[in-house]
């Protein structure tokens, strides 16, 4: 096992703690804005890990490339969504938690 | 907004697309080179047609250049509040105190705005809700998201991207 798969499966696990922690906040958030912050963690730091560590397993080639394209596309459209879904909810009237300290 | 300048606009999609379609395929046989040469030219003239080419403002397809130094940024402070928000949910009292804040959003054009918006939801603990000419609503995880976002660190940085002259 050389080193460059190893550095890869390191970030590919942590990638994956990441969005066990993501799934546990998600569970774990009062009300539906705050379950979207939980879930953004899932689609960044999850995707941005596990993606950069199939990069490295890959090396430089046009697998890697795709999967950047990839991960650029993550990037741009799972906020879009997000947004999509939080002015939807919004506009349909669901009142925020508010809390302040 | 001359002939010379609509002519450009059309040879810089079909570059971008033909780049596209070398990167997804992965396939140099004639044929294949071919079709892909056919279906790029057949969506440059879909697009054109559909007036999806907009000629008041700049290229595109370089454009986006200008922001790439932005996103070196950018994805260190994703890092930055991913830590912060995972270490709010690992936490057995769950310390969260969601707000709503208007932000001002001090760019010029349609796209360093939608950058902006979709720069604040990328960031976890921050989420865009809301937004108009020159405000976003901004729902935000915690207190110190709120006021990061409040300093205007982000705006200043997309606005003077969005300026950059040398790009």
């Amino acid at each position: 096992m050389d080193i460059i798969s190893l550095v890869s499966s390191l970030f590919i696990t942590t990638g994956a703690l990441s969005i066990l922690v993501g799934l546990l906040g998600v569970y774990r958030m009062p009300d539906f804005y705050t379950r979207l912050h939980a879930a953004s963690i899932i689609d960044t730091l999850g995707a941005m890990l596990i993606l950069f560590g199939l990069i490295l397993y890959y090396g430089l080639n046009i697998v890697s490339l795709k999967l950047l394209l990839i991960l650029i596309f993550i990037l741009i459209t799972t906020p879009t969504a997000a947004h999509a879904l939080a002015k939807s909810a919004l506009h349909g009237n669901l009142k925020p938690i508010l809390k302040d300290d | 907004m001359s002939n010379y300048d609509i002519f450009f606009h059309k040879i810089s999609l079909i570059i971008s697309l033909a780049f596209l379609w070398v990167m997804l395929s992965g396939h140099y046989t004639p044929l294949l080179l071919l079709l892909g040469i056919l279906s790029v030219l057949v969506v440059a003239s879909i697009s054109s047609r559909m007036k999806l080419i907009i000629l008041d403002q700049p290229i595109l397809q370089l454009y986006f250049i200008r922001f790439i130094p932005y996103g070196f940024w950018l994805i260190f402070q994703i890092i930055k509040s991913n830590i912060d928000v995972c270490k709010r949910i690992l936490n057995p009292k769950l310390p969260i105190s969601p707000r709503l804040v208007t932000v001002r959003s001090s760019q010029l054009s349609n796209f360093a705005k939608v950058v902006y918006a979709n720069s604040i939801t990328l960031t976890p603990g921050t989420i865009s809700i809301d937004l108009d000419d020159s405000n976003i609503e901004v729902h935000s995880l915690s207190k110190i998201g709120a006021e990061g976002l409040k300093t205007g660190d982000m705006d200043r940085k997309i606005t003077s991207a969005e300026a950059n002259p040398y790009v």
